[in-house]
């Protein structure tokens, strides 16, 4: 096995306040691979992954950042490794344009001229947003300020990309639009973290799903297992529910199907089989 | 009584193009409306507009008649709107006052500036985190709260006002799949019992078959198409608007085009 991107050992997070957020978490995020992180509202996922970056310290417990432990690194330097798209766009964005937003990250690793126009131009593109390069970010609407700050993280051109929370806000083209981009990266080699509670769009991209409750993991495989009735206990005790399709697949016998199209397709062979007939 | 938008059209500030055209929409006491539409339709304008904050605090220039309960919006204090109408933005981290030092402060902020008494403050506040099930953040700091969190709490606080109507812009956006249940069927509580007229700004089309009995669709800032949820939600146009439909609809044409109507239908109709 390759060595992993990041690795977390026995990690715990106390906050200043002493909320309790992580409870001795052990994830390897292999590179390449697409990762979702689900689990209830509080129950680590922000902080875990804040952790990859530096932006936040364990309180005990190790974490290795492209196979060298994260030391004293500073977050400018881990982010050539690790970046993440907030949660919250508001919190990221700072720049009165679009295009300086964009430009702001791959500047500070060191690009100039044609080639940083085209690393914006690239990202702006990427996510439909290539017309409002002039725009203030703040007249962009909600939703459009999400796909900036991930056009942000785009132009860094990390090996390792951090999504939190992709599809909130985005209407049926926007989501498309970010399952494009999560297809595009994992395509190129890029490792894609994706936190959700969109579970349609985790059983449609993720190859891997963690599944996180009280600031430990409580589970962690394909889709496929994850979603498969056996497992509905440990996602209900997080307060999640499968995908519908995994549910009707369940109740019509046809094992686990955690995408619509694994419950058509399986619906189809079934029905085959059953006019073929026994033997 | 009513929450009434008659032949509204509304321009941003220093724009031409408008933003919203020829609304017209009823949102009686108890009744849920949904909206739906493709992002930068003209949603969130909508909210703004329906609760009397546009033009009132932002400015624009609006044609046509927003009323609440027979208020006009234009010619109304918005302190006494804002008693009438609560609105949860789409970014709650926006909405907190920044000045509670705990959760439970932060939910009692609006009750205590309508100068009630000490014992219904503290009644109204409970009782709002408690329909979300909140009740454990109480002690919590606001500025320190995960995203799902800070929702929960800032949605508290519009329902401790007890307004008689509510506008809520994507309420539950930030929150895991049970989390969304809890609010849309504290919604209908809320709606059932206090008689609260509700317009529901949601991408979640699921949650909405669930909760609402009307919907609209907007499209540039038009409405498209009004009618019971049940038949706006199952619109074949909705992908081509870029609306997702439940996913029970979405199943549904999949099997049917896979010629296995029968089979799944019978399963999606029996949810689980």
């Amino acid at each position: 096995m390759s060595d992993p991107v990041v690795e977390v050992s026995n990690l715990v997070f106390v906050y200043p306040n002493g909320v309790r957020g992580l409870e001795g978490v052990d994830l390897r995020v292999e590179p390449g691979e697409r990762l979702a992180i689900i689990g209830q509202n509080g129950s680590g996922k922000s902080t875990l992954v804040r952790h990859f970056v530096g932006l936040l310290r364990a309180t005990s417990g190790s974490v290795r950042v492209g196979g060298q432990p994260l030391g004293r690194r500073h977050v400018a330097e881990l982010a050539r490794t690790v970046a993440i798209a907030f949660q919250n766009p508001d919190r990221q964005i700072f720049a009165a344009r679009v295009r300086d937003e964009v430009a702001f990250a791959p500047r500070n690793l060191g690009l100039r001229g044609a080639a940083l126009d085209e690393r914006v131009a690239t990202a702006l593109t990427a996510v439909g947003l290539e017309g409002r390069g002039d725009a203030n970010p703040y007249d962009l609407g909600y939703s459009q300020r999400k796909l900036l700050a991930v056009a942000s993280v785009l132009a860094m051109a990390a090996p390792v990309v951090v999504l939190d929370e992709p599809t909130t806000g985005q209407d049926a083209r926007g989501v498309r639009r970010v399952e494009a981009i999560v297809a595009e990266l994992a395509a190129g080699g890029t490792t894609v973290v994706a936190i959700s509670h969109d579970m349609r769009f985790v059983a449609d991209n993720a190859q891997r799903v963690v599944v996180m409750r009280a600031g430990r993991i409580v589970d962690d495989g394909p889709p496929e297992a994850v979603f498969s009735e056996p497992h509905w206990p440990v996602l209900g005790s997080t307060s999640l529910e499968p995908p519908l399709a995994a549910r009707v697949g369940a109740r019509l016998g046809l094992g686990a199907t955690p995408t619509e199209r694994s419950l058509v397709a399986r619906a189809l062979e079934a029905t085959a089989r059953a006019v073929s007939g026994p033997g | 009584m009513a929450l009434t938008m008659t032949g509204v059209t509304y321009r941003y500030a220093g724009t031409t193009q408008p933003a919203l055209a020829d609304i017209t929409l009823e949102i009686e006491s108890g009744m849920v409306l949904g909206v739906v539409g493709a992002n930068e339709a003209g949603k969130s304008t909508l909210c703004l507009l329906a609760a009397g904050l546009a033009p009132a605090t932002i400015g624009g220039r609006i044609e046509g008649r927003v009323e609440i309960d027979g208020l006009s919006t234009v010619a109304t204090r918005p302190s006494v709107l804002a008693q009438r109408c609560g609105i949860l933005f789409q970014n709650a981290e926006t909405q907190l006052s920044g000045t509670a030092a705990t959760v439970w402060e932060e939910v009692a902020f609006g009750p205590r500036n309508l100068s009630l008494s000490l014992s219904e403050i503290v009644e109204r506040t409970d009782w709002a985190l408690d329909i979300l099930g909140i009740e454990t953040l109480g002690p919590r700091e606001p500025g320190r709260l995960s995203g799902g969190q800070a929702q929960l709490v800032a949605l508290a606080a519009v329902l401790a006002m007890r307004p008689a109507y509510v506008v809520l812009d994507e309420p539950t956006s930030q929150l895991d799949p049970q989390g969304t249940q809890l609010v849309g069927s504290a919604l209908q509580r809320l709606a059932q019992e206090t008689g609260s007229g509700m317009l529901v700004v949601e991408h979640k089309t699921d949650l909405l078959a669930s909760i609402a009995e009307r919907c609209i669709v907007l499209v540039d800032g038009r409405v498209v198409t009004d009618g019971s949820a049940a038949q706006v939600l199952a619109d074949p146009r909705l992908e081509e608007w870029g609306i997702e439909p439940p996913a029970a609809v979405r199943i549904g044409r999949a099997a049917e085009a896979a010629g296995l109507q029968d089979l799944l239908l019978s399963a999606v109709s029996g949810r689980p």
